[in-house]
């Protein structure tokens, strides 16, 4: 320790950034949300050049860079290709913990949707299992739109 | 040795308050789109991407990660840089550098900034220090207004003077068709627009715009193989000034003095304002451009004024500045210097269409940022020795 802080308190001095900010969804992202907020569908964007549906649906392919405008309709049925379980605590959590999420392969679509699992036991979550997404009755234009994904009955 | 470098393609979005059609990733697509299709080369041949803008504009902390669909970084070398106001004109600087090593062909340079997106003076005052300067320091507007003052007491400089910059600026504009703002102003309407911060109104200063630019570096190896017209980067200078803004010399830009200084030795500039052919200045506020020119040289001290109103920097004098409009007309913060530097290498190519300066042969660009520091880049048509 330095010898000064025996005689002089050391200051911390505490503010805060606090800045609002708004975000351009773009084309694909406004087609996606819009479908989904009206309609409870999900659409990905596929590149006919290397066969790839993406989800979210991006306006670029990111392999070829070839400018993407044919929609396919995705899942809404999926598979769960990995997943965890939180235990821990955070601000930043969408949920309180303990809950489960994973990596969610729809129907028809090449690249995974991350989303939270619920209506379904810690024990019972297995990779490879049918989920199927909940959605939300009022529906506001967010990725939130779908609550949550549970497992096929 | 090093290789020498040369531009061989540009491109740049169109410029608004708000490009709500796009998001960022789309944005910077737009722009690395335009500088493939001017050069005819496709994703595959770049072999280095290098991106920019100022994080706290879009609250996006990784955008080499994020941005890589636009950018076309996958599964290529991709290399973030942020440097405030000189974002733009550091990657420039960076291109000419990792392609000047060696070890890289052909970099795509990406500078780009959507600040829609949030409060621009509230992001910016992020940059200088919690403890000193953020209490009492106004943001960009406030730091260029207490030179303007300076620059006024010194030398008797009007603001009048400094409006005839703007005039010149937004005619200049409405012959670019990326520029934001695309409406000649008079020197009574700049006058008479809301003061900002005293002695700076709203007309003398540069809009906050959403856009993106992307300019092509290639070495010598391939250079003259992708286009008839490089534009060959014959040295550039690059100086930091202080920390705080209560230190900085306000009796003319230090760094830019300095930085130019440096530049002309290297490329054995005599005489700039004979020798260069037309500047590009990153130029936020009309005082700066009669101040910089005379920081960069071009005249005496107090004396930008006169050569300002003789007509010497319009589009038919002797050294056209700003022939694009520059930042006075278009402003997406991380794309500025970039943008610079593009319009440089059109001017040089002979594809700047309705604001072309003829024959251009030496050019030059500028960066401005932070704490009143520069970047300065000179062009040549001719291959440096």
């Amino acid at each position: 320790m330095n010898k000064w802080l025996e005689t002089v308190e050391p200051l911390v001095y505490e503010s805060r950034i606090k800045v609002p900010y708004t975000w351009s969804v773009g084309e694909v992202g406004s087609r996606f949300l819009i479908e989904l907020r009206d309609h409870k569908k999900i659409y990905g964007t596929r590149c006919p050049k290397c066969n790839i549906v993406y989800l979210p649906p991006r306006k670029t392919c990111s392999q070829c860079f070839f400018n993407l405008d044919e929609w396919v309709e995705v899942g809404p049925q999926g598979t769960l290709i990995t997943y965890t379980l939180v235990h821990y605590e955070s601000s930043m959590m969408p949920m309180k913990s303990p809950f489960a999420y994973g990596i969610i392969l729809l129907d028809k679509a090449n690249t995974g949707l991350v989303h939270l699992l619920d209506e379904v036991k810690s024990e019972e979550i297995k990779t490879g299992m049918r989920v199927e997404p909940v959605f939300k009755d009022e529906r506001t234009g967010d990725i939130m739109d779908i609550r949550y994904f549970r497992p096929v009955r | 040795m090093a290789k020498r470098v040369a531009i061989v393609g540009t491109g740049q979005t169109y410029h608004k308050s708000k490009r709500l059609d796009v998001n960022g990733v789309e944005l910077i697509h737009e722009a690395v789109a335009r500088a493939l299709e001017d050069t005819e080369l496709t994703r595959d041949d770049i072999d280095l991407v290098i991106i920019g803008n100022m994080d706290h504009f879009e609250g996006i902390n990784y955008v080499d990660m994020w941005s890589i669909d636009g950018s076309g970084g996958f599964m290529k070398p991709t290399i973030k840089l942020t440097t405030g106001g000189t974002t733009g004109s550091t990657l420039a600087i960076a291109g000419y550098h990792m392609v000047a090593s060696g070890l890289f062909n052909k970099a795509l340079v990406i500078g780009w900034e959507k600040n829609s997106e949030s409060d621009t003076t509230a992001a910016i005052n992020t940059a200088f220090d919690p403890i000193w300067d953020r209490l009492t320091f106004a943001g960009a507007i406030g730091a260029l207004a207490v030179e303007a003052s300076a620059y006024m007491d010194d030398y008797g400089i009007t603001e009048r003077d400094a409006a005839r910059v703007v005039v010149r600026d937004r005619k200049n504009a409405c012959n670019n068709p990326y520029a934001h703002l695309r409406k000649e102003v008079t020197i009574e309407e700049v006058l008479s627009s809301p003061m900002l911060c005293d002695p700076v109104k709203l007309l003398d200063m540069c809009p906050r715009s959403d856009g993106a630019c992307a300019v092509i570096f290639a070495s010598e190896d391939v250079a003259e193989k992708i286009t008839d017209t490089p534009v060959w980067i014959w040295g550039t200078a690059n100086r930091h000034l202080y920390s705080y803004i209560n230190d900085v010399n306000f009796h003319g830009l230090q760094s830019l003095k300095n930085a130019s200084m440096e530049l002309y030795q290297k490329c054995g500039i005599k005489e700039p304002l004979k020798e260069i052919d037309v500047i590009e200045l990153y130029q936020p506020y009309s005082f700066g451009g009669l101040l910089w020119l005379e920081s960069m040289g071009l005249c005496k001290e107090g004396e930008a004024p006169k050569l300002v109103w003789d007509g010497v920097t319009d589009m038919d004098g002797e050294l056209p500045v700003n022939p694009s409009g520059g930042v006075i007309a278009t402003n997406p913060i991380g794309a500025t210097g970039l943008i610079r530097c593009a319009e440089v290498a059109r001017q040089m190519m002979g594809k700047a269409g309705e604001h072309q300066v003829p024959n251009v042969k030496i050019a030059i660009s500028t960066g401005f940022g932070g704490c009143m520091w520069s970047d300065i880049l000179l062009y040549g048509k001719d291959k440096p020795y």
